[in-house]
């Protein structure tokens, strides 16, 4: 059986680092997604240069490791005399890396979208980026649901990379608790759980948006 | 008001325009016709930039389409289009499909756009549908709701892209009556269409393409009573004869 006096008696720190981490994963989810659709376009605009900055973005971050990205932050940085606290070191971190993977999902929505809706709209005289806003991106957003929704997901269960820097996220607590009381076992799994309380309504969320929108259309 | 001068498109290694000569006036309808591949859409595409040409010289509305100079965006709103397949926008209503462009490109407030857009729902017959979306109307609707999308810029040209192609049967009358009205009106028309009772009725010019080039430009009387060219005959008897 668990035991529930670990939960009880650490309630403190769970609840400060599930508020943490899930302050982190919302802050990273809006800074990815933003970074995310920029790039994206800048892959597809018809200008060179910025289809070189947007590959080079997604190609070199994708295939580095998270936890290297938020060195880079961490200590990096530091050392040229610019200082975040570990908590926006690691949730900087955290968006510049789910920005990649969003970025290639936005991309592919993007390119589904059937070309004469561009063209529609740029012969209206939109310009590129009114064209874009305004008729690709919403339709983009909605053929992506899917494996956006993966990608929040992943980005929730990444976010624990937080605690190997103490970024006082669930993971940092849960070590904490653990080297504490030497109990191991029963305390990451309540650690697990509250991931769980994160990342199942995220997903059922998603889903029923998923409905919604195959039903609106 | 268009005057394409020794133009020549390729792509790659196709050569798709050649040496493409044709001067339309003000308030002309004009209907493009010829055989699949000939290089119609893509002559028409030019007239808005959708597609840039390899050499040679076109003026739309005193302006040189190709020059770097030129303001697209700028030219565009005097130019309104309508696709073969509609290319409404699904995830806007039939009002905000036609007020998008006003509202964005020339600042018009939104009540005005919507009154707009109001009047020439009125005027394509069906303002009965300006808060539905597109997947809900019949093909016929959706054209008609493109073309008041294009008219709702108050563009001095309007450019259709075998704008019946992609109907039914019994809806072609409705999105050519609309267009037929327009004509009637003085608006500069180019268009691509397999029509031939439109292009009888409303063109003042025929232009036959074949092969990138034009064969032969004729008004219509004399085009289909008597075409010139042996392909203009060949390609007539059999789209007349199907
Ligand atoms: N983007 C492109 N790249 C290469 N070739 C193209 C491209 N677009 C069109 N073509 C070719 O150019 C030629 C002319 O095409 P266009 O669409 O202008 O013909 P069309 O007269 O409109 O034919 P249709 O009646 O089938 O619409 C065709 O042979 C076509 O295959
Ligand atoms: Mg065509």
């Amino acid at each position: 059986m668990l035991d529930y006096s670990i939960l009880i008696e650490h309630w403190d720190m769970y609840m400060q680092g599930f508020a943490n981490t899930l302050k982190a994963s919302v802050l990273a989810l809006i800074g990815s997604f933003a970074i995310g659709t920029v790039m994206a376009v800048f892959r597809i605009a018809p200008i060179r240069p910025l289809n070189w900055i947007g590959a080079a973005y997604v190609e070199f971050i994708r295939n580095i490791p998270l936890i290297l990205i938020v060195f880079v932050f961490f200590v990096g940085l530091p050392a040229i005399g610019i200082r975040f606290d570990s908590f926006t070191a690691g949730t900087l971190g955290l968006t510049v890396y789910t920005a990649a993977f969003i970025a290639e999902v936005i991309r592919a929505g993007i390119l589904a979208v059937p070309k004469g809706q561009m063209e529609a709209a740029r012969s209206s005289g939109l310009t590129y980026l009114q064209a874009m806003w305004y008729v690709i991106l919403p339709q983009a957003v909605k053929i992506v649901i899917p494996p956006m929704g993966n990608q929040f997901i992943n980005l929730v269960k990444n976010s624990s990379v937080l605690g190997v820097i103490a970024g006082l996220d669930l993971m940092y607590f849960g070590d904490l608790i653990s080297s504490e009381t030497f109990v191991t076992f029963d305390v990451y799994i309540f650690v697990a759980l509250f991931y769980l309380l994160l990342t199942i309504p995220l997903s059922l969320g998603v889903g029923a948006l998923e409905r919604r929108l195959a039903k609106s259309r | 008001m268009i005057y394409f001068h020794q133009v020549n498109k390729h792509y790659g290694d196709f050569h798709v325009l050649k040496d493409i000569n044709l001067t339309i006036e003000q308030g002309e309808v004009v209907v493009i016709i010829g055989p699949s591949g000939s290089g119609k859409s893509t002559l028409v595409r030019c007239i808005n930039r959708l597609e840039t040409i390899t050499s040679g010289e076109l003026i739309v509305d005193g302006v040189k389409v190709n020059d770097k100079n030129t303001d697209i965006n700028k030219l565009r709103r005097n130019i309104g289009m309508v696709f073969q397949h509609f290319n409404l926008y699904p995830h806007k209503t039939v009002l905000q499909n036609i007020t998008l462009a006003p509202m964005k490109v020339l600042g018009v407030p939104e009540k005005e756009a919507k009154e707009t857009a109001m009047y020439y729902l009125e005027k394509v017959g069906i303002p009965d549908k300006a808060n539905a979306y597109p997947t809900a109307l019949s093909g016929g609707q959706q054209q008609r709701v493109a073309i008041a999308r294009g008219l709702a810029m108050k563009p001095k040209i309007m450019l259709f892209d075998e704008p019946t192609s992609a109907l039914d049967p019994e809806t072609i009358g409705e999105v050519l009556d609309v267009m037929k009205t327009l004509a009637r009106e003085g608006m500069t028309m180019v268009v691509v269409t397999h029509e031939m009772g439109f292009a009888r009725e409303v063109a003042d010019r025929i232009v036959f393409m074949d092969q990138g080039r034009i064969l032969e430009e004729a008004p219509p009387e004399q085009f289909f009573a008597n075409p010139r060219e042996e392909r203009a005959r060949l390609f007539l008897s059999r789209i007349l004869n199907h």
